[in-house]
C-alpha cells in the first residue's frame, strides 16, 4: 500500500523515477525466489563466482552499456536506433585488426599456423581497443551532425546508420565470419577477476558516464536542450554541440558494448552482433524513468537498472523453460507494463483509488 | 444589472490545496447571465485554479459549484462543455495549418453522401463568424490571420460545439493590438447581449474598466470582493489586488530623474547601419552606459527583431556593431554574454524558462553556459547564487528546487531575469518583461531597471505598454513596419510618439 502511494505520489517524483525499475526488479527477482530453485545460488569455482544472479549481471553488460549512452540521447529529446549496427561496425573492426589475413588476397598461405595461436594479433590489442572505440565514435557523429546541423528527425537520422550499418559492417570483414583465438582480447568479454571482467569495465563506463554528465556542467545542458532546445539557445547553450555530444558519447558506449560481446563470443558476425539490441537500450532507458521523445530529466542509475531488469526477465524465462524465441513475447508485455506504469492517466487512477483506500481505512 | 434570478453560476466556498500550497480559500464566484465579469488578481492570486475548477481541469477540494440552480460536479473539461462552461486560452488551442471553417467544425463536419460537404461546411462557418461581426475568407489557414481573429475563432468555436451559457477568456488580450482588442470587446459585448455570461480574467485594468460590469478581486488564494466596477475607483482597485497602497509609480518618476544623471558619455554599444533583409530595415542606435532605451511600437514593428539582432540570435546582413569601441564578430548568444550583452525574450514560456528544471538551475543557467562545459558550478555555489537572487528580487517560491513550472507567470519572469543579473552584463535587453504580470511585480521590474541603470548598467526596454515605456526609459526609440521610426529624447510627448507609432507623421 504506502509503496503504491510513493509510486503514485507527484512531490516525490524523484525517487518514484527509480522506484518504478527497483520495483521491477524486485518483482522478477521475487518471482525467481518461489520459481526457480537454486536461482539465488552462489558459488566460487577458481576462485571465479558463479551462480544465476552473476549471469544476469555479466550478459547484461552490453545492454547496460548501450543504456548508458542511450539515456544521454533520448535526454536531449532524441533517440538512437543505430547503436546494434555500429556494435556490427566497431566488432569488424576490431576483428578485421587482430586478423586481416583471413579477408586478404592470399588466403591459402599460412593460415592452419595461426588458426588456435592464442597470442596472435595483426596490431597489438590496445590498438585494436582504441581504434575500434574511435570508429564507434566516429559512427556517433555522423548520427550527431545528422541530428543537430542537418537537423533531421532523430528517429530518420539514425536509422540511416540502423540500415547501412551492418552492410557496412559487412564490406570491413568481406562478409566472412572471423574466428578470434587471441586470449588478451578475448579476457575483455570472458576473463574474471573473481566476477566477470566485463562487469568491471561496465561499472568505470558507468562512473565515468556520472562523473562526466553530474560533475560537469553536461548534464544540465543535456536536460535543458532537452526540455526546451529554444530556451537553451537564448541562455548562451550551444545546443548542437550537446547533442552532437550526446550522439558521440552513445557511440562510443556502442564501441565498448561491441568490444564485450565480440570478445565474449570471439566470432565477427556482422549479421548477429547487436541484432535488436537498440531495442532492448531504449526500453532500459525507458523503464529508468527517461521520457522517451520529451526528453528532459534523466537518470543514469535507472537507466542501468531498467537493463537489469530486462537482463534477468530474460534469464528467468530461460529458467522456467520458455522458448528462447518466445522471449520477445515477454518483453512486449513489459513494454506495456512498463508504458502504464508511467502513464500520466494510470498514475492518476492509482492516486485516485489510493487515497479511496486510505480513507476507507481512515473510516474503519 | 445583477438580478440574482439570473445566475448562471455559482461558485460557493471553494478550497483547493496543491502539496505545499493552499490554492484557494473559501472562495466564492458568481456570474450572471447578459453580464462581463473581470477577475482580477496578481500572479498566484489564484485566478488560474479557480477558473481551473470551473471548467472541470481541477477537482476543488470542498465548496459547491451551481450550474443553473442545480449542484453539478464538474468531472473533466469534455464535462464542462457539455454543461456549456467554454474557455478560451491565453494561447490558441487551434490548428493554424487547418482552414478556419475546418477549425470551426472539425468533428461536426456536416456530411453529404458519406463525405465532407465541403460547401455547406465554409457556408455554416461564415455564418457563425458573420454572426460575430467578423468577415474573413473562411477557406484560408487560420494561422494566415492574425491571433485577434484566430482568438475569435478559437471564440466562435467554443460557442459552436457547446452552446455556451458560460464562456471564460483567460488573458484573452495579452498579445493583442488596441484595434484587435476593440474588435474582440465588439465580440464580447454582443455575446453579453445575448444573455451569455463572461468571465474575464486580464491583467490590464484599463480593459477591466472598459468592458467589465462586475469585478472580482482575489488576492492570495482568498476572496477580497465583488464590485460593481462602475463605482470602483481604480486606486481602489490596485490597493486592494495589492493589499497596500500603490505610491511606486511616483517613485519610479522620481528614480528616473535622479538616474538619468548617472548616464555615460562614451557610448557603450553603437549599431551602424545594421539590419537584416527580411527582418528589420538598417538602423543606428547609440547606447550609453546607465541608459535606459525605451522601444515603443505596436506588435510586430520590428522590436523584437532589434533585440534579436543585437543579442546574436540573429546575424546582421548588413552595417556594423561596435562595443566598447570594437566592432563586434561573434553574433551568437554565447558571444553576447561574453561581452555582457543579456536578453530577456518576448516568449517567456517558450524561450525563457526551462519549465522542468528547477528555479537554482534556471537561475545558474546562462552563467554556467559562459563558463563552458567544465568550469562547472558546484551545488553549493549554485544554491548560494540562486538564493541570492530569489532573495533579491523577491522571487516566491517555496525552495530553490522547485520546478520553475510551479512558479506564477511573475515569479517565472523573475527567475529568467535572475539568470541574465547573474551573469552581470553591462547592457540587459529586456523584450516584454511585464507581458502577464501582475502591478505589483511590475513595478518591481520597472523600479529594478531604473536601479540597475543607476549602477550603471544599460537597458533596452520593449513593451506594448507606452505608459511603462514613458516612465522607465531615459530615450524612447520608434519602430514601425519593422524599421525604426524616430527617437525621442528628455521629455517626451505621449501624443507625439502615438502619432510616430501609428504613423500619422513621417
Amino acid at each position: 500500500m504506502s509503496a503504491l502511494r510513493s509510486v503514485f505520489s507527484r512531490s516525490r517524483l524523484r525517487e518514484s523515477r527509480l522506484s518504478v525499475p527497483i520495483l521491477a526488479l524486485a518483482v522478477i527477482l521475487l518471482f525467481d525466489f518461489v520459481f526457480v530453485p537454486g536461482f539465488f545460488n552462489l558459488e566460487i569455482r577458481d576462485g571465479h563466482l558463479f551462480g544465476s544472479l552473476v549471469d544476469i549481471l555479466r550478459n547484461s553488460t552490453p545492454t547496460v552499456a548501450l543504456a548508458i549512452g542511450m539515456t544521454l540521447v533520448i535526454a536531449t529529446g532524441g533517440v538512437d536506433l543505430s547503436v546494434g549496427a555500429i556494435m556490427a561496425i566497431a566488432a569488424s573492426v576490431a576483428c578485421i585488426l587482430i586478423d586481416p589475413r583471413i579477408v586478404g588476397l592470399n588466403l591459402q598461405g599460412d593460415i592452419t599456423a595461426v588458426v588456435g595461436d592464442p597470442t596472435y594479433s595483426f596490431v597489438p590489442i590496445p590498438i585494436v581497443i582504441v581504434a575500434s572505440l574511435a570508429v564507434a565514435v566516429v559512427c556517433g557523429l555522423w548520427n550527431g551532425v545528422l541530428v543537430s546541423f542537418g537537423r533531421i528527425q532523430p528517429m530518420v537520422a539514425t536509422l540511416i546508420l540502423m540500415i547501412a550499418g551492418r552492410g557496412i559492417a559487412q564490406l570491413i570483414t568481406n562478409s566472412i565470419k572471423i574466428i578470434i583465438f587471441n586470449d588478451s582480447f578475448a579476457f575483455i568479454g570472458n576473463g574474471f577477476i573473481v566476477l566477470p571482467f566485463s562487469l568491471f569495465i561496465v561499472v568505470a563506463l558507468f562512473a565515468g558516464a556520472w562523473l562526466l554528465t553530474r560533475r560537469t556542467a553536461i548534464g544540465l545542458f543535456v536536460e535543458s536542450v532537452g526540455i526546451s532546445f529554444r530556451a537553451s539557445l537564448y541562455s548562451g547553450i550551444n545546443e548542437k554541440r550537446i547533442k552532437l555530444f550526446a550522439y558521440a558519447f552513445c557511440g562510443f558506449c556502442a564501441g565498448v558494448a561491441a568490444l564485450i560481446a565480440v570478445s565474449s563470443i570471439r566470432t565477427s558476425d556482422a549479421n548477429q552482433i547487436g541484432l535488436y539490441t537498440e531495442l532492448d537500450a531504449i526500453l532500459a532507458v525507458v523503464i529508468g524513468g527517461t521520457v522517451l521523445g520529451a526528453g528532459g530529466r534523466f537518470s543514469l542509475l535507472g537507466s542501468l537498472i531498467g537493463a537489469l531488469v530486462i537482463q534477468a526477465t530474460q534469464t528467468s524465462m530461460y529458467a522456467i523453460g520458455v522458448a528462447a524465441s518466445a522471449i520477445t513475447a515477454v518483453k512486449a508485455v513489459m513494454v506495456i507494463v512498463v508504458i502504464l506504469l508511467y502513464s500520466q492517466q494510470v498514475q492518476d487512477l492509482g492516486r485516485r483509488i489510493a487515497g479511496r483506500l486510505a480513507r476507507r481505512q481512515a473510516a474503519a | 444589472m445583477t438580478d440574482p434570478a439570473r445566475d448562471i453560476v455559482v461558485m460557493e466556498s471553494i478550497d483547493k490545496s496543491f502539496p505545499g500550497v493552499q490554492a484557494l480559500k473559501q472562495v466564492s464566484l458568481t456570474l450572471a447571465g447578459g453580464e462581463i465579469h473581470a477577475l482580477v488578481g496578481e500572479n498566484g492570486a489564484g485566478k488560474s485554479t479557480l477558473i481551473k475548477v470551473l471548467t472541470g481541469v481541477e477537482r476543488p477540494d470542498g465548496g459547491t459549484i451551481t450550474l443553473d440552480g442545480a449542484e453539478v460536479s464538474i468531472r473533466s473539461p469534455l464535462h464542462a462543455q457539455s454543461l456549456g462552461i467554454s474557455t478560451v486560452y491565453q494561447e490558441v488551442n487551434l490548428c493554424p495549418n487547418l482552414t478556419v471553417a475546418e477549425n470551426l467544425l472539425i468533428g461536426r463536419q456536416p456530411m453529404k453522401l458519406g463525405h465532407v460537404d465541403w460547401n455547406a461546411m465554409n457556408r455554416q462557418a461564415r455564418e457563425i463568424l458573420q454572426g460575430l461581426d467578423i468577415e474573413i475568407d473562411v477557406t484560408r489557414p487560420l494561422g494566415s490571420y492574425s491571433i485577434a481573429i484566430q482568438q475569435m475563432a478559437a471564440i466562435a468555436r467554443a460557442l459552436v460545439i457547446s452552446s455556451a451559457k458560460v464562456l471564460v477568456l483567460d488573458e484573452p488580450t495579452s498579445s493583442l493590438t488596441g484595434h484587435e482588442t476593440d474588435q474582440l470587446f465588439r465580440v464580447m459585448r454582443k455575446l453579453k447581449g445575448e444573455g451569455i455570461a463572461i468571465l474575464f480574467i486580464t491583467h490590464f485594468l484599463d480593459q477591466v474598466y472598459e468592458v467589465s460590469d462586475r469585478v472580482t478581486i482575489l488576492r492570495n488564494g482568498a476572496l477580497v470582493g465583488v464590485y460593481e466596477t462602475a463605482v470602483l475607483p481604480r486606486l481602489t482597485l490596485i490597493t486592494l489586488m495589492l493589499g497596500r497602497s500603490l505610491t511606486e509609480l511616483d517613485d519610479i518618476n522620481q528614480h528616473k530623474i535622479e538616474s538619468s544623471q548617472h548616464i555615460g558619455t562614451e557610448p557603450l554599444l553603437q549599431a551602424d547601419g545594421v539590419g537584416l533583409v527580411g527582418s528589420i530595415a538598417p538602423f543606428d542606435l547609440v547606447l550609453h552606459t546607465g541608459e535606459v532605451v525605451g522601444l515603443a511600437g505596436l506588435l510586430g514593428s520590428g522590436r523584437t527583431e532589434m533585440a534579436q539582432l543585437l543579442f546574436g540570435i540573429d546575424q546582421p546582413t548588413e552595417g556594423s556593431l561596435t562595443m566598447d569601441g570594437k566592432r563586434v564578430r561573434n553574433f551568437s548568444p554565447i558571444g553576447s554574454i561574453e561581452r555582457g550583452v543579456a536578453l530577456c525574450p518576448e516568449d517567456r514560456k517558450a524561450e525563457g524558462i526551462v519549465a522542468d528544471l528547477t528555479v537554482r538551475e534556471n537561475i545558474i543557467m546562462a552563467m554556467q553556459a559562459s563558463r563552458g562545459w567544465f568550469r562547472h558550478l558546484s551545488t553549493s555555489d549554485q544554491y548560494a547564487i540562486a538564493d541570492k537572487y530569489i532573495k533579491l528580487l523577491s522571487i516566491a517560491t517555496p525552495s530553490a528546487d522547485q520546478p520553475v513550472r510551479n512558479l506564477s507567470g511573475g515569479n517565472q519572469q523573475k527567475v529568467i531575469l535572475a539568470r541574465w543579473l547573474a551573469t552581470n552584463p553591462r547592457l540587459l535587453i529586456l523584450d516584454e518583461p511585464t507581458r502577464g504580470i501582475d502591478v505589483g511585480t511590475k513595478a518591481d521590474i520597472q523600479k529594478l531597471v531604473l536601479s540597475l541603470a543607476e549602477e550603471g548598467k544599460s537597458c533596452i526596454f520593449i513593451s506594448s505598454e507606452l505608459e511603462e515605456v514613458l516612465r522607465t526609459s531615459h530615450r524612447v526609440v520608434v519602430m514601425r513596419d519593422r524599421a525604426k521610426v524616430t527617437e525621442f529624447a528628455g521629455e517626451v510627448d505621449e501624443r507625439a510618439i502615438m502619432n510616430a507609432i501609428a504613423g500619422g507623421e513621417a
